[in-house]
């Protein structure tokens, strides 16, 4: 059996006392809600703090529920379970309680927390790996080394974003409540993330992510996820789209592409092009053209690479066609028969 | 599921009854103890250091930083396991611990014993191995291209087995034939995934006696193997399977953690447990060759074969294991669906820096029925002829012989066939869906369990003791060990109809070398065949003590006796009737104790040729397979919506078993077919997890619709034949014909993925042979021709045929 290494656990009573405890333990003190994530890659000895902080008992980091402004704001360490099933998200951000409900198993979402989620360690199959594997092919930049074997001339690590509800955040124009020792600090969700695969968070190591909030004005939204399995994997290529109709044309258009880098891409240029504008087929057709450019999948994660950014101008159109109110998929089309040979 | 009993029904009590598994409550409730379940008192932990590199020289091992580790126990590397072994006769080539050079990353070299899984973890950081790094061969051309030191010094290098077999005057037959087409295939590897990890448990007694509890579908081959590892006598060695989680044929021989284990117990004194990660188990592999054919027919203008010329290019990874066998199986059944007069198959097994591949489910003939199936669908396009109206006017026909020498006993193909097309609705649906849906057929045949032993001897390969209690009790013994398949549940059926008991009179000990008789294991789908017969003719030995003490103590004749379901009765009715623990009591007053053996060796059914040990079998069962599904040609998305397949099983002794194994064939083809793939990057297994190795789960298993064929193999018990690996067999193609069908494009390699399919579309739309897969051979010349005589029967056969 995979064990885990010897750490120590706290276990803090109030939001508080979490930050003093991870302000005093500092770069070697992570924090823990569902652990999902966080155990397996102590068992693989990709992260290995020493001391773990448990916020799992925190109830104030557990509800979701709209505020007297009309945002809604969904607590760090409620269950993806909680926000998959939530009657609110459900009505006003479908996107976030698909993603959560589209998060590994059932048996994980039960355990797993958005904020968890949202704080994903980026993934990479030359890095989620036992040791004794990592050693095999010389430790890369991400743990204990010095390359990026998925990109080996590459000053940077390309371990990819994997998260579901991430790019969601960004999509929706989210909020995170970041709260430390020395206060707390409101972000985008746009700017709390990184295009690198090991410093990917903006979040400073006393920080903890609190709170998600969701802005009040409503905006249609969707989540479409692309990974092998319905159950278990993590998206290969996620895609959360985000807009309003108004008079026959578009407004606040948002694309965010997720697993397709190391953070969550916005797609502004392929927004822009629609912002404004009568979504007709083409014009769909023609912004997801765009909104495919900013993804750079590379041979780290399932299936084929080259495959894996074809889908994303696929899953744009579909997404942005439902959020239109076209079909999302087409009756396929027979194409020209050329000679079997 | 519906049984169809195409041989008219019999009169059992318990036979053709649906009844739970033995093992099925324990299993759910977590009341089965499994191998790593297993404590004794002073139990010490195991782990093996495993190499780093693909291919590389061992120049020295330190071990003494672990050995002074407090907790240690015990270090040990090769020179303390110095023997080389191997499952096969002519595969003596693995070492317990690696001492002169590494194959694979994940080979073992060093194994240490401590007090916990984390000590002994731990200690193995602090063995420093100096390797000397040699070219690795990770591919077939690799293999046989790449100049340097061969994975194994020997005559042949890396190409270490090869085989050409010749039966009829292919070249003629090819030149004389109306139509002639050829097509390449690849196969890729796969593996197992069984739930259960490797485990055992090692315990020394120091009286000279070691016990080995192992996970493992044969306990007898682990004994021969661990007795010679260890340079122990067999006497001295008893190996016992506890329930085991899956095997799949991948706990089918020695593995390294076993031997280890069971010398750092007679080295420490102590128990020693042994529990692999599931990347070890990757490790272990012995999965699914990966296979490169090439495939040629010649065919008479109205559809009949007129000949086959089969190559194959086999991957073996860096050990034999069972290679020698799968190599010819890649070659041995492609006769048993089709009747095919002139036949030619060479194929090579390579030696490649990777994880040995080995038997699994259908052993080696997953890949050239995934060939030939494939190939039948394009050809009957090519000749503009119906896949169905083709493939029935080359059909073999029940008790004939191929021209390869297999003897066809039973055969209910052509029922298989006519139940899943009607079924479907195959005709009415074949070319005619929209695009984007589509149907898929194919066929398949399978071993009732191999013909001859791993092991050259003439010894029976299965046997069963039988014991009747005065409480009624009947206590049953054999080497068996049920897999999860359902062979104890078979051998109470079996036992409790053939004795006249009722079934819940029966207990099972099974799969202990000291205490049951030799079974050989569960592998190539032959246990309710061998242990079945053997079971049979121990119960019909007892039964018949039972009923001529009856006879001889009431005075009335044997034959007025009905002994049935725990009753003693007469025919007629009248009379007494005795309860079965009174007709033992009666019995064992007279004769003494109640004992009887039953054992069971295949006929002799080899053709005479070097080779011709594989692919004889008692028996074939027989599948026919319709799938259907649903690609999208915006993302090449194969969806498989359902499946209908009908399987010649002989007999169905307990449906709901015989139809589990069919669903659970079909779930694992369906994941071979379109998602498995055991693959390496830069010298490493890319994804040696559950998680990133993609198995399908129930969300992407479909709607499946199956039917059992009865046709009573005169052979089987009580008719029966095979279940457990057959049905595996025409699914794959099936799907791959499915997506021809849906969106005009051949997939001539596995996995099917959307890459693939967008590939093909792309070359479909662009003019270019509507096709993904291998389009070119490696260059390599095979062994003279071995040209075979044709079967004595063939001639006479032939004439009758035509």
């Amino acid at each position: 059996m995979m064990r885990l290494p010897p750490f120590t656990y706290l276990a803090p009573r109030t939001l508080t006392e979490a930050a003093e405890m991870l302000a005093e333990h500092g770069a070697g003190a992570m924090v823990v809600a569902g652990g999902t994530d966080l155990f397996p890659n102590m068992k693989r000895r990709q992260q290995e703090p020493a001391v773990v902080i448990g916020l799992r008992a925190l109830r104030e980091l557990r509800p979701i529920g709209e505020a007297p402004d009309g945002s809604v704001r969904v607590g760090a360490t409620a269950t993806l379970q909680e926000a998959a099933a939530d009657s609110v998200l459900r009505e006003r951000y479908p996107a976030l309680a698909t993603a959560a409900g589209l998060v590994s198993t059932p048996h994980l979402r039960h355990m797993g927390t958005i904020g968890g989620n949202i704080c994903l360690d980026t993934r990479c199959n030359y890095y989620d790996q036992n040791y004794h594997w990592r050693k095999s092919i010389d430790f890369c930049m991400k743990k204990d080394g010095q390359i990026c074997w998925v990109a080996p001339g590459s000053p940077r690590c390309w371990a990819v974003s994997s998260s579901d509800t991430a790019p969601v955040t960004v999509a929706l124009k989210a909020r995170f409540r970041l709260l430390s020792a020395d206060g707390e600090r409101i972000v985008d969700a746009a700017d709390y993330f990184r295009d690198d695969g090991i410093e990917y968070l903006t979040r400073r190591p006393n920080e903890i992510l609190a709170e998600v909030i969701l802005p009040a004005d409503g905006v249609a939204n969707t989540y479409w996820k692309l990974r092998r399995r319905g159950s278990f994997d993590f998206p290969i290529l996620g895609v959360a789209a985000a807009l309003r109709r108004e008079d026959g044309v578009v407004r606040d258009v948002r694309i965010a592409l997720g697993a397709v880098g190391s953070s969550p891409v916005l797609a502004s240029d392929a927004a822009a092009r629609l912002e404004g504008q009568r979504p007709e087929p083409d014009l769909i057709d023609e912004v997801a053209g765009l909104a495919w450019k900013g993804a750079r999948p590379l041979d780290n994660t399932d299936l084929n690479y080259a495959w894996r950014k074809r889908m994303a101008r696929v899953f744009v159109r579909r997404a942005l066609r439902e959020l239109v109110g076209l079909p999302p998929v087409e009756p396929p089309v027979e194409l020209p028969m050329a000679d079997a040979g | 599921m519906i049984v169809v009993d195409a041989a008219g029904t019999s009169d059992f009590s318990i036979i053709g009854r649906s009844v739970p598994k033995p093992d099925g409550l324990p299993k759910t409730t977590g009341q089965a103890r499994y191998a790593d379940d297993l404590k004794l008192p002073r139990m010490a932990f195991c782990r093996l250091l495993r190499s780093t590199r693909p291919h590389a020289r061992i120049r020295s091992i330190h071990t003494a930083d672990a050995e002074a580790m407090p907790g240690v126990h015990a270090v040990i590397t090769g020179r303390d396991l110095p023997v080389i072994y191997g499952v096969l006769p002519v595969g003596q080539d693995e070492q317990a611990l690696c001492s002169d050079k590494v194959r694979f990353v994940g080979d073992a070299v060093a194994a240490v014993a401590a007090v916990d899984e984390d000590t002994a973890e731990r200690a193995l950081d602090l063995i420093r191995v100096e390797y000397e790094d040699l070219p690795s061969y990770m591919s077939i051309e690799d293999s046989l291209s790449k100049p340097g030191e061969p994975v194994h010094v020997g005559k042949y290098g890396n190409s270490h087995r090869a085989a050409a077999l010749q039966f009829g005057d292919v070249d003629a037959a090819l030149e004389a034939s109306d139509h002639v087409f050829e097509d390449t295939y690849f196969f890729q590897g796969n593996t197992h995934l069984p739930l259960e990890q490797h485990a055992c448990l090692a315990q020394w007694d120091p009286a000279g006696k070691l016990t080995l509890w192992t996970s493992t579908q044969s306990p007898h081959y682990v004994h021969k193997e661990l007795a010679k590892a260890l340079e122990l006598r067999e006497d001295q060695v008893r190996v016992i399977a506890p329930p085991v989680g899956g095997g799949f044929g991948g706990k089918l021989e020695l593995f390294q953690h076993e031997a280890a284990a069971a010398k750092l117990a007679m080295m420490t004194g102590r128990p020693i447990k042994a529990a692999l990660t599931r990347e070890e188990v990757f490790y272990c592999h012995r999965g699914r060759h990966p296979v490169l054919m090439w495939v040629k027919t010649g065919w008479s203008k109205d559809g009949r074969i007129t000949a086959m010329d089969f190559k194959s290019y086999v991957d073996g990874g860096a050990y034999m294991s069972y290679g020698a066998a799968s190599l010819y199986y890649t070659g041995a059944l492609q006769t048993v669906c089709d009747r095919i007069p002139a036949y030619r198959w060479q194929g090579v097994r390579v030696l490649t820096n990777k994880p040995p591949c080995g038997p699994k489910r259908g052993h080696g003939t997953p890949q050239p029925r995934f060939a030939l199936e494939c190939h039948f669908d394009a050809v009957a396009e090519r000749l503009g002829i119906p896949v169905l109206e083709l493939r029935r006017r080359n059909f073999v026909k029940p008790f004939s012989k191929t021209i390869n020498h297999l003897r066809i006993t039973s055969c209910g193909l052509e029922e298989c066939v006519e139940i899943v097309t009607r079924e479907a609705g195959f005709v009415q649906k074949h070319g005619k869906l929209p695009f984007g849906k589509g149907i898929g057929f194919a066929v398949g045949a399978y071993l009732c369990g191999a013909g001859l032993p791993l092991y050259w001897n003439d010894m029976p390969h299965s046997s069963v003791d039988l014991r009747l209690d005065r409480s009624g009790l009947v206590s049953v013994s054999c080497g068996q060990i049920d897999i999860g398949q359902g062979s104890d549940a078979m051998l109470m059926s079996v036992v409790a109809e053939a004795l006249g008991a009722r079934r819940e009179q029966v207990r099972l000990i099974s799969a202990d070398t000291d205490t049951t008789p030799i079974d050989l294991g569960s592998y190539s789908s032959r246990v309710t065949f061998m242990a079945g017969n053997a079971a049979i003719e121990a119960a019909r030995r007892l039964r018949e003590v039972l009923l001529v003490a009856a006879s001889e103590e009431l005075d009335v004749p044997v034959e007025e006796f009905l002994l049935a379901d725990g009753r003693l009765r007469r025919r007629d009715g009248t009379g007494v009737e005795l309860s079965f623990a009174e007709l033992v009591k009666l019995a064992e007053t007279r004769n003494g104790a109640l004992v009887a053996s039953g054992s069971y060796k295949p006929p002799k059914l080899a053709g005479p040729y070097k080779g011709s040990g594989v692919g004889p079998s008692p028996a074939y069962s027989f599948t026919a397979s319709i799938v259907e599904v649903d690609v999208d040609p915006e993302t090449g998305w194969v969806t498989v919506e359902r499946v209908w397949i009908a399987h010649d099983v002989g007999r169905a002794i307990n449906p709901v078993l015989v139809e589990g194994q069919v669903e659970g064939s079909v779930y694992m083809a369906l994941g071979e077919a379109l998602m498995e793939e055991q693959v390496f990057r830069r010298g490493l297994h890319k994804v040696p997890s559950m998680l990133e190795y993609k198995s399908p789960t129930t969300l992407e298993t479909p709607e499946m619709r199956t039917f059992l064929v009865e046709t009573v193999d005169p052979e089987g018990p009580f008719g029966a034949k095979e279940v457990g690996q057959g049905p595996l067999l025409p699914v794959i193609p099936a799907v791959a014909n499915a997506v021809y069908d849906a969106i005009g494009v051949r997939i001539h390699e596995t996995p099917i993925t959307p890459d693939k399919v967008l590939k093909a579309l792309a070359a479909r739309a662009e003019g270019k042979p509507a096709r993904y897969g291998p389009t070119s051979l490696p260059e390599y010349t095979f062994p003279r021709l071995l040209v075979v005589e044709q079967p004595a029967e063939w001639a006479s056969q032939e004439a009758h045929a035509s």
